[in-house]
């Protein structure tokens, strides 16, 4: 049992949190888990949940990684998706007749974007040793630009039935097919963390670089190794994000989506300056921003309001998890258990003067 | 003489997950007294004093300052009512300057500006004979210095009581005294003094009384001149130690034919050693000795490639090899215990088990993890092995105490069973049982064939297990001392003279 508690304790949070936007869902409408079937394929506050954070989740399994070996967020991971998105629109567009093995091609190389992307920022961390913000920053600022310049200064529409149904439903499949490939993909990085050191080797490099060294772990190729299984992230976020979309549109896709991954590494009990990770915690924070988000929507918040409330919700979910108040919480808790200790030892003491008292009298 | 009690501790428990760090114990610290705090690794000496200063939160029991009950929530009260403290593990600043760290955070800080912070912090250093610079980077200072500072900052000279937590691992001799004499000063000035340490001669050179603690229970307080050597280690340890002179030291049998394990010519590094020939046979245990700052772990550095190479030339059993890096050193069987154990060793927030298999994985490969069943094996083994004390292999390291961080550190090692060990302060931090037992391992593992080079500030114990020296001064190999040669007062001759008298061969 005490085991149990302890290994799971850093889940607390998300899960807390997302218990809470359930019950206040629920209080707002008891249909909440309703799921409908609509052509064939679910519908809900659920699916539409899980449909929504896909580009999120997959993006904040990247930012974990990186947070964890190099204590610092890649900012540029939102611009990134939106140039290789762009190749990948680009690549699908010249072909005559797109067939799946246009996307597939299109997507490889969008990869291969991603991971040049990668290279570039993990380069400047792991070898000139620029902060990781300072590094994306550059990227972040002229990136929008470059995917500009790839959509041929247009906004360029895909109009495949490909593409359509990589971003809503496949025919006769009943879930939504990003919530498929995000489940996919989430499959592949466990296989990724139980088919290596990964993790071993990025927490000893986040926690204590010098001793990874010592041991024969090179902190500069871990730190470059996270920032290119984030450029892999970026390519399937925004092959996500643009299939869903139908379009390319490089001022606005997966705009600002850095501020909501790196919140979803610290709604999962990461520390964002490195070290211990879990990647279940940023999942689960994932969904969570975008429950949020939507409880908002269904909460009927004025949307020019609803930036206030989720940066209010923001605030309070960050000082109730602080250390702060963590530890001011534990002595409380132990205050409580001792006084309470206190109060049952003279109940005892007073039954066995009585006691006395009644053998006295005898 | 009936002196007043400044300190009084009642009752006092403790515990985390797992452990009774803390047993209701006692604890009485008179003025003007050095009190010496005893027990093996683990026995809840740190635990104690951090509950004192408010660190932790004691669970039960009363304490009182000069008659008064305290209760301590963070460090900084302690300090403001009174009370130094240096913590077994340096808890400073490393890229803020040494004046900055003795001074920064000081509440009754003596200084207002910049300018004369520099001039204090200096004045302060001169008086402790502290070798560095007010402005130096804390990094750039060796660990004794860093201690040394440490030290530095905690003696306020207004304050009450001054714990001091093992502050004599890291320092020799000379240092040791500047110490103990400040530490008489301040006794005659009517503080209070804590003292723990592991080394027994300088508890009964300094100490007034000595309480002895085991398993987080209080076995007694004692006068330090009614007790003998030999009746403290029993309290201690619970039974008698075995003695250690019976520990017959391994002569490796080296004929001219046979190719050494590892042969170094003209190593130099980065971090400043002279170009340096060494040479280690199969089987052998050897040796660097000097003062601080020879430039012994820099040497070893130097070998284990822990810092940039700048030269020389390397073979492995005769055959000509390339090591420019750690992980190079470990794939030829070469493997290095790092003297800073905070700051290069431990990996604070992983398990027991994680840092005991860190170094065997690597060497195994980052595409062939370990089943976590295997290495919960491996920690097992090697927990039960060393002694270690934990509550589970699943414990972050960073909650064992210090001694027993060390001894997870070598496990690490022993995991890998390199060809050739070099330990640099393998027994820093450890207690008198387990130093013997560590002794015992590295003449075993000798007589397994495993070579081995020992660096030890405690000459005694190079001497015990050593069957040659290597004697360094100012970078410098100046020596070399074997057989009938090596006898405690012929090597601090040689170390004091520079290895003016001795040839080199
Ligand atoms: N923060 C902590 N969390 C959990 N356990 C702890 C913590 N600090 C100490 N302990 C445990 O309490 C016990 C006493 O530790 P303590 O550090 O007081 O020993 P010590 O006597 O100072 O030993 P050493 O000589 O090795 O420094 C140990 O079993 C240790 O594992
Ligand atoms: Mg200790």
């Amino acid at each position: 049992m005490h085991k149990l508690t302890k290994s799971f304790s850093h889940l607390v949070l998300p899960i807390s949190v997302m218990t809470l936007l359930i019950i206040i869902n629920l209080i707002k409408g008891a249909d909440y888990f309703r799921i409908t079937m609509v052509n064939g394929a679910f519908y809900g506050n659920i699916p539409n949940i899980l449909f929504g954070a896909s580009e999120l989740v997959i993006l904040s399994i990247g930012m974990t990684l990186v947070t964890a070996a190099s204590r610092g967020q890649d900012i540029s991971i939102g611009v990134s998706a939106t140039i290789t998105s762009a190749v990948f629109v680009q690549y699908v567009l010249q072909a005559g007749e797109v067939t799946l093995l246009t996307i597939v091609v299109g997507f490889l190389l969008s990869c291969v974007v991603g991971l040049f992307l990668g290279a570039f920022n993990g380069t400047l961390v792991s070898v000139f040793k620029v902060q990781p913000m300072v590094a994306s920053l550059i990227l972040f600022t002229g990136g929008r630009s470059i995917a500009f310049m790839i959509d041929g200064k247009l906004s360029p529409i895909l109009a495949n039935d490909i593409s359509n149904h990589i971003g809503t439903v496949i025919p006769g499949v009943p879930i939504q097919t990003p919530i498929i490939l995000t489940v996919v993909f989430i499959a592949l990085v466990a296989v990724l963390f139980k088919t290596t050191n990964l993790r071993l080797y990025v927490e000893t490099v986040g926690i204590n670089p010098n001793a990874a060294r010592l041991n024969g772990i090179n902190p500069k190729k871990i730190i470059f190794l996270t920032f290119l299984i984030m450029g892999i992230c970026t390519a399937v976020a925004g092959f996500i994000a643009v299939n869903k979309a139908g379009r390319h549109d490089s001022v606005n896709l997966l705009k600002l989506i850095m501020m909501d991954a790196i919140l979803a590494v610290a709604i999962g009990g990461n520390s964002l300056i490195g070290g211990k990770f879990s990647i279940t915690g940023s999942i689960i924070g994932a969904y969570t921003i975008e429950m949020l988000n939507r409880t908002l929507l269904r909460l009927e918040i004025e949307p020019a309001t609803i930036k206030v409330f989720k940066a209010v919700f923001i605030i309070i979910l960050m000082v109730v998890s602080s250390p702060v108040v963590r530890v001011f919480m534990k002595k409380a808790l132990d205050r409580v258990r001792t006084w309470r200790l206190s109060l049952s030892q003279p109940k005892e003491s007073a039954l066995s003067t009585t006691y006395i008292a009644e053998k006295e009298e005898e | 003489m009936l002196s007043e009690t400044i300190l009084e501790m009642k009752d006092i428990s403790k515990s985390f997950p797992g452990v009774k760090a803390l047993d209701s114990v006692d604890f009485k610290l008179r003025k003007g007294e050095i009190h010496a705090l005893m027990g093996e690794n683990g026995a809840g000496k740190s635990t104690l004093i951090k509950v004192i200063t408010g660190v932790y939160e004691k669970d039960a029991g009363l304490i009182t300052l000069q008659g008064e009950p305290i209760h301590f929530k963070a460090p900084e009260e302690a300090q403001n009512k009174g009370i130094g403290t240096v913590y077994q593990e340096i808890m400073l600043c490393p890229n803020l300057t040494v004046a900055e760290n003795m001074f920064i955070g000081r509440s009754h800080s003596p200084v207002v500006n910049w300018k004369q912070m520099n001039e204090k912090a200096g004045q302060l250093l001169d008086s402790l004979g502290i070798p560095a610079s007010p402005v130096q980077e804390l990094t750039s200072c060796s660990l004794a210095v860093q201690q040394m500072i440490a030290i530095a900052r905690a003696v306020d000279m207004e304050c009450k009581i001054l714990i001091l937590d093992e502050p004599t691992s890291s320092l020799d001799e000379d240092e040791v005294h500047k110490l103990f004499k400040l530490m008489r000063e301040l006794k005659a000035r009517g503080v209070g003094i804590i003292f723990i340490t592991h080394f027994l001669e300088q508890v009964f050179e300094i100490s007034d009384r000595i309480t002895v603690l085991r398993n987080g229970k209080l076995v007694g307080e004692y006068e330090t001149t009614s007790l003998s050597q030999i009746e403290l280690i029993s309290k201690m340890l619970g039974n008698v130690l075995e003695d250690i002179t019976k520990i017959k030291k391994h002569e490796p049998i080296v004929s001219d034919t046979s190719i050494p394990v590892f042969e170094g010519i003209g190593l130099s590094s980065a971090a400043g050693v002279r170009p340096f020939n060494f040479v280690v046979q199969r089987g052998e245990v050897n040796g660097f000795a000097g003062l601080l700052g020879s430039g012994r772990s820099e040497s070893a550095r130097a070998i284990f490639a822990a810092d940039k190479v700048t030269g020389g030339e390397v073979r492995m059993k005769g055959k000509r090899v390339k090591i420019k890096t750690p992980l190079q050193a470990m794939k030829q069987g070469i493997g290095y215990l790092p003297e800073d154990r905070k700051g290069d060793g431990i990996v604070d927030d992983l398990s027991v088990r994680d840092n005991i298999i860190l170094t065997l994985q690597v060497l195994k490969g980052f595409f062939k993890p370990f089943s976590l069943k295997q290495a919960q094996t491996f920690a097992e083994e090697y927990i039960k092995k060393l002694n270690i004390k934990t509550p589970s292999p699943n414990t972050p390291i960073k909650s064992l105490s210090g001694g027993n961080q060390q001894k997870v550190i070598l496990a690490r090692w022993l995991l890998t069973n390199p060809e050739f060990l070099i330990l640099d302060e393998p027994t820093r931090g450890i207690d008198v049982g387990t130093k013997v037992e560590i002794q015992k391992l590295v003449i075993k593992l000798a007589n397994q064939g495993m070579s081995l080079t020992f660096i030890s500030s405690e000459i005694d114990e190079m001497i015990r297990t050593c069957s040659r020296l290597i004697v360094m001064k100012d970078r410098e190999i100046v020596g070399e001392l074997k057989g009938t040669e090596l006898t405690e007062t012929d090597v601090m001759n040689v170390i004091a003279q520079g290895g003016k008298n001795i040839c080199t061969n």
